[in-house]
């Protein structure tokens, strides 16, 4: 089963010679690739690959110590997390990470932090601008989450939700701040086939209607060849393949660094 | 029998309230940073002392005009500074390199604010309204210092490492409070009422007797309970508190920059205690024991949930009135059953109702329930 082959003219991000390293260990040594606007994008690898902690150089988590990243036209060498998120950078993590003293409801309103600007004042009489904006992006939330299929969850406290369905609300949440370009770090790690399947779905629904660029990182290949347009293989900190599926698939070094190669 | 209860509960309630108000200060704090600030009651006091010297409700004792050079420079880089933060919040996100003369030009402005403030009142009193605007706006720049100046540097650390850097802010501001403005004792003047009211005339013998400086004291903690909880559970700056306290990364991810946040809690807890360092200043005078309130509030925390507004509130209400009830009626039972001396029940009776909650409930009435996965 071959890839989806579409065309993508416009460079959305790229990554030009990134090397991270913390102390002694080298995570990253001289990465560049792009991503084009509008791609789903897949970054592969064994474990400790640094496929993480290339996602968390793209939205600021970690500052490179060599390379740089021009996103949207603007090279920049580092940028904080908020920042990112202001550019529209959004992103899930491996380990989930949700507010979890807070409500499905509340976690996704969260997501859409940036989208709500009234000042402090309105906001702590709760009257006037603030209530009509509250209003406003509750109704944003509540499309994501029938989006998602997720309303019977909606006032449920995310901490006691099964491990697909925080997934779920954890992509919900970054859908909330409309990003033009959404990270999902294992979104289907833990999953069973069924709750793989919905998270594909989403994800290229994700891609199709509002034309959200992707870039996830994922262990199971089966989904990688299925969904993306583009894969990069990364092993021990080092790019060893890009291309679409096939061309990965049937490169030698890809294939030696998953297998293992006879001497 | 039933008019004396009563009396003694309602005035019980009414001081449980102000428990109440400098425990809410600590559960801000903790809700957003996972910090238990010890220098939430030093804050109480040097908010309660800030407001006293500037009022200047002072018994026979001459107002030192360097106390109003310094008050009106603090609070004209106050004013320059909360200018200057609210034009980059809110007009010019990330506007760049002419910031910087943007707020000197605010810092002249304001220091000419300050200035023009001291001079025009002299050596004589700012009126209390004024004093306490000036003692918010400094608030709001102590919440800056410490900030800037300790937590950003303390990012990813252990909790018993930020609360060590409490300490400290406790000790140095208990020290700065009486260098800037004497260690005497003074007095706040709120214009309370001070007769006694008696209520319920008809039903009770006697009525009931409640002191109204009380009263109003309590609706105005009432005030601003209601308004904090409103704060945190509905609007989009309580939710990134709260998401901040969930997990930094994930707040991070979504655009909610934590410095900014905690700039916040502070300047809030620091308005809390302006708030509880009036009341109680206008009720004891503002003297050193005001900082030592903040160990009253610690059993008030352990009943309510360090993380629960309304659990501070509670918990509050329960450690007033049953510190009352029980030195009025289960102390003389004691004595009298025993051969003791005396009551003083009042002392430890909240600390040991907290200890049985330590042992059964742990999370107090209201806090997250604390669950171990394994």
């Amino acid at each position: 089963m071959a890839g989806r082959v579409r065309s993508f003219p416009d460079v959305l991000l790229s990554v030009e010679n990134i090397s991270l390293s913390f102390g002694g260990v080298k995570a990253l040594t001289d990465i560049s690739f792009d991503i084009a606007k509008g791609e789903v994008r897949a970054i592969i690898g064994p474990n400790g690959a640094g496929k993480s902690s290339m996602l968390n150089c793209i939205n600021g988590f970690y500052h490179p110590q060599q390379g740089a990243i021009t996103y949207k036209g603007v090279r920049r060498s580092q940028m904080k997390p908020h920042e990112a998120a202001e550019q529209g950078i959004a992103r899930t993590f491996q380990n989930i990470a949700l507010f979890r003293g807070m409500s499905t409801l509340d976690n996704i309103m969260t997501g859409r932090n940036l989208r709500m600007k009234t000042g402090l004042f309105w906001q702590a009489l709760h009257i006037g601008p603030a209530q009509r904006e509250e209003i406003e992006n509750r109704k944003a939330v509540e499309r994501i989450i029938d989006f998602l299929e997720i309303q019977h969850i909606r006032k449920a406290p995310v901490g006691q939700l099964p491990y697909g369905l925080q997934k779920r609300v954890e992509l919900g949440r970054a859908l909330a701040a409309e990003p033009e370009l959404l990270l999902l770090d294992e979104p289907m790690a833990g999953m069973n086939i069924e709750e793989k399947q919905d998270m594909c779905r989403f994800i290229l629904d994700v891609n199709d209607e509002f034309g959200t660029t992707i870039c996830l990182i994922e262990h199971d290949m089966g989904v990688v060849m299925d969904i993306s347009d583009r894969v990069v293989v990364l092993d021990y900190g080092r790019k060893i393949g890009d291309g679409v599926p096939d061309e990965v698939r049937n490169n030698e070094a890809v294939v030696a660094a998953y297998l293992g190669v006879s001497h | 029998m039933l008019g004396a209860f009563l009396e003694t509960l309602i005035g019980g309630l009414l001081t449980g309230v102000l428990y109440s108000l400098v425990a809410l200060g600590f559960v801000l704090i903790f809700k957003a940073s996972g910090v238990f600030n010890f220098a939430q009651g030093a804050m109480v006091l040097f908010a309660a002392l800030t407001i006293a010297r500037l009022s200047g409700e002072i018994d026979g004792k001459e107002v030192h005009l360097a106390n109003f050079v310094v008050a009106a420079a603090i609070l004209g880089v106050a004013v320059a500074f909360i200018g200057w933060y609210a034009w980059r919040e809110y007009v010019a996100r990330g506007a760049g390199p002419d910031e910087r003369r943007k707020m000197q030009m605010l810092a002249v402005v304001g220091a000419l604010v300050g200035g023009l403030a001291a001079y025009s009142y002299g050596k004589g009193a700012w009126p209390l309204w004024l004093a306490i605007a000036a003692t918010a706006a400094i608030m709001g720049l102590l919440a800056y210092a410490i900030e800037r100046l300790v937590l950003r540097h303390l990012v990813n650390q252990e909790g018993i490492i930020l609360f060590m850097a409490t300490l400290g802010i406790a000790n140095f501001l208990d020290g700065f409070g009486q260098t800037l403005w004497g260690s005497d004792i003074y007095k706040i003047n709120l214009g309370l009422p001070k007769d006694p009211l008696f209520l319920f005339e008809g039903v009770f013998p006697g009525g009931l007797l409640v002191d109204p400086g009380e009263l109003v004291a309590a609706a105005i903690a009432a005030g601003l309970v209601v308004v904090l909880a409103i704060f945190f559970q509905k609007t989009r700056v309580g939710r990134a508190l709260r998401a901040v306290a969930d997990d930094h990364a994930a707040a991070q991810s979504v655009g909610i920059p934590l410095n900014t946040i905690w700039l916040i809690v502070w300047t809030v807890s620091g308005l809390v205690a302006l708030a509880a360092g009036l009341i109680w200043g206008a009720k004891l005078g503002v003297q050193f024991s005001i900082s030592l309130i903040a160990l009253k509030a610690l059993p008030v925390l352990i009943l309510g949930g360090f993380t629960s507004v309304p659990g501070a509130i509670v918990g509050g209400l329960i450690i007033g009135a049953g510190e009352k009830l029980s030195e009025v009626f289960l102390a003389p039972i004691l004595v009298k059953q025993f051969d003791l001396a005396g009551g003083g029940i009042e002392n430890w009776f909240a600390y040991m109702l907290a200890l049985v909650f330590l042992l059964f409930r742990p999370q107090g009435l209201f806090g997250e329930r604390i669950i171990e996965r394994v």
